[in-house]
């Protein structure tokens, strides 16, 4: 399956849902907030929402900033 | 105290948390700061380097964490970024930084306005970086900011108050806090921005890339201090006294003969 | 909402003040209440030059070289209240009169014709003589004859205000009369007007109305004047703050003899009331400060380009008593009896402009 993650291309195996793919991208979910396709995903929902072909996907993080 | 949405501030010094060179050295110039306030960005996740979490370095509890929309060029884009901000941190507390043009990074003024007028609608407790217009000020003050955040200068100028004469009507003005941010390079720019009346400023470039940052946090938590206690016992009064000493205005004098 | 700060500690805090705080507050460039109240003191009084020329030199920077003029429209001396310093007062045996539409605009135009373009609509407070569809209905008549027309009748809500800011009215006057709440409740026998607070919020609610333009003030003669002035200020400051594109304007109201023999409860000098015009006027830079005509032609014509920005002339303050030379009825007796002409006679020698028109209310956005 294909989907844009953080503005590229990626092909992933085996995963399902939101949570999957943060496991298989060693984050800890509770460290970042997930767009999919510019809906903010909520951390309950992570293992209930799936992920489909050609989505967009955005994984956002706090960095330094001022 | 500083009262900023109903939270107190004992310290009016808030830190900027870019640019500096690791998170260890962030979280003792913050710790050596006594800042209560600290700005956060957000970006995407660098996927080839995930555990780099600048969370780790700062306990939430703390520091009121004010993420900031940095990047935004228009208020859709700060929107979007204000309700991630919201998602990531769990609270409502947002810089608002609407910035189209990358040279100067300054602050569009209308764009600020209208996602102001947006995002307090939405519930969140925004502080918008702007130009230091003062009616400007007033409009976003009426539009529900918490704080206005006036600049000093451009961003990352290190150049000071330059625009004393709007942020001192600011001041005059505003029935909410205003916080001087950007452009204080050094802690006399900072106890200045004080002196004025300001209720706090923002500071990052300034700690972040000193010699020693941690050093130079403490110089500004001591800055910060001395201005408001000028400020408070009344340095301007004194300044101005002496401007009066002039001959021309302490000789003059009109004529009330008229008076019965 | 708005609350004045007690009068009592006004009053003393002013009478701590000492020739360092007056000196300091003299030559501070932007003055804050506490220096108010220094020039406000007893012990500024012997500064009244110095504090003239400041003011002087504030005014023209800010206003140049004009003075305002206008003149009153009494509409009605009809009045629900029995206030124990007024000559309207619903207790005295006065001949009372309500204006017609017609005659409203029988005087204003006689005032029209004797060259003036602002007007100020003056009422007795009682609602079954004047109430907004009456004022509406005058303003509607008038705004497209004169500049500007301005309204002292009895406190409105602000739905109210902004139908009459429709129809062409650009400013309100309400005065506090005093901001000393104990004698407050002492003149205000009884009606409406014993509300103290009600009263208090009144300008506040002019203001949300979006009228461009509220007076305060209070009646000198009743309380402490110096506290009053400080009281003044405390309300300016506070409604500067909320309403920060409305223009505000002091009046300076001294109690004139009037019906009812009412004796003033304090004396308030014209030096007092230079102190208090002076100090008001270092204070706040902007704001703009009246004096009528209760005050006598000698006073006023030393005070010009002093600090006051505006002045009434040729007033009368009897209902109908512009076509009527029959003054019955008046709420008090005038100190300077000259005509606009002779008053800018006077304005111009001194070097000044005299201003009639200052705006259009046809401007006013609908």
């Amino acid at each position: 399956m294909n989907i844009t993650l953080n503005g590229n291309n990626k092909s992933i195996q085996e995963i399902s849902s939101v949570l999957d793919l943060l496991k298989s991208l060693e984050l800890t979910p509770e460290t970042v907030v997930v767009e999919l396709n510019t809906t903010i995903i909520q951390p309950d929902s992570y293992d209930t929402t799936n992920i489909a072909e050609d989505d967009w996907v955005e994984i956002i993080r706090f960095v330094g900033g001022g | 105290m500083l009262c900023i949405a109903g939270t107190e501030f004992s310290s009016r010094l808030f830190l900027g948390t870019g640019k500096f060179s690791s998170s260890t050295v962030m979280a003792q110039a913050i710790e050596a700061s006594a800042c209560q306030m600290v700005t956060v960005a957000l970006r995407r996740v660098d996927l080839d380097n995930p555990d780099d979490d600048i969370m780790k370095a700062l306990s939430q509890r703390e520091y009121t964490f004010l993420p900031n929309t940095s990047g935004a060029r228009d208020a859709n884009e700060a929107i979007r970024l204000a309700h991630l901000a919201r998602a990531a941190s769990g609270s409502s507390w947002l810089k608002l930084e609407v910035t189209p043009d990358p040279r100067t990074l300054l602050p569009d003024p209308v764009e600020t306005l209208r996602a102001t007028e947006k995002l307090v609608k939405d519930g969140f407790i925004v502080l918008p970086y702007m130009n230091a217009d003062p009616i400007l000020a007033l409009k976003l003050q009426d539009a529900g900011a918490a704080a206005v955040m006036p600049l000093g200068s451009p961003i990352g100028t290190n150049q000071g108050v330059l625009t004393d004469f709007q942020v001192k009507i600011i001041i005059e003005q505003a029935r909410v806090p205003v916080v001087v941010d950007a452009g204080i390079g050094a802690p006399s720019h900072a106890a200045y921005a004080m002196e004025l009346g300001a209720d706090a400023v923002l500071v990052n470039t300034a700690i972040s890339i000193a010699g020693d940052p941690v050093a130079m946090a403490a110089a500004f938590a001591k800055a910060v201090e001395a201005g408001r206690t000028a400020y408070v016992a009344g340095i301007g009064q004194r300044s101005k006294q002496a401007s009066a000493s002039s001959p021309e205005d302490g000789k003059l004098s009109s004529d009330l003969r008229f008076l019965a | 909402m708005y609350q004045s700060p007690d009068f009592k500690q006004l009053s003393e805090q002013i009478k701590l003040a000492t020739t360092a705080d007056v000196e300091q507050a003299l030559y501070a460039s932007r003055l804050n209440l506490s220096n108010l109240a220094a020039l406000l003191s007893p012990a500024a009084e012997p500064y009244l030059p110095q504090m003239a020329a400041r003011s002087s030199k504030i005014t023209l920077t800010r206003f140049g070289k004009t003075t305002q003029l206008y003149a009153p429209i009494y509409l009605s001396n009809y009045c629900t209240n029995r206030c124990a310093y007024c000559g309207f007062s619903a207790d005295n045996l006065i001949k009372r009169k309500c204006l017609t539409i017609d005659e409203a605009e029988k005087e204003a135009m006689i005032l029209h014709e004797r060259g003036f373009q602002h007007i100020l609509l003056v009422s007795g407070e009682a609602e079954n003589a004047v109430d907004v569809e009456y004022m509406e209905a005058i303003a509607l008549r008038l705004r497209d004859k004169f500049a500007a027309v301005s309204i002292e009748i009895q406190p409105m809500s602000t739905e109210h205000y902004h139908r009459l800011f429709l129809a062409g009215i650009t400013a309100v006057a309400v005065y506090q009369e005093t901001y000393d709440p104990d004698i407050y409740k002492q003149v205000h026998l009884s009606g409406k007007k014993r509300d103290y607070a009600y009263r208090l919020e009144t300008p506040a609610r002019v203001a949300e109305a979006g009228m461009r333009e509220v007076g305060i003030g209070a009646l000198l003669g009743l309380a402490d004047w110096r506290a009053e002035g400080l009281a003044i200020g405390h309300h300016l400051n506070w409604l500067r703050k909320e309403f920060w594109s409305t223009a505000f304007t002091i009046s300076f109201p001294r109690m004139r003899p009037a019906a009812g023999e009412f004796e003033p409860l304090q004396i308030v000098t014209e030096s007092n009331l230079s102190q208090l015009i002076f100090a008001l006027r270092l204070f706040d830079q902007d704001v703009g400060l009246i004096v009528s005509t209760r005050e006598e032609a000698r006073y006023r014509d030393g005070m010009l380009g002093l600090g006051p920005t505006r002045y009434s002339a040729g007033s009368c303050t009897a209902p109908g008593g512009y076509g009527d030379s029959d003054h019955e009825g008046e709420q008090f007796s005038v100190g300077d009896n000259r005509s606009l002409e002779e008053v800018c006679t006077v304005i111009k020698a001194k070097g000044f402009d005299p201003v009639c028109k200052d705006w259009d209310c046809t401007f006013q956005t609908i």
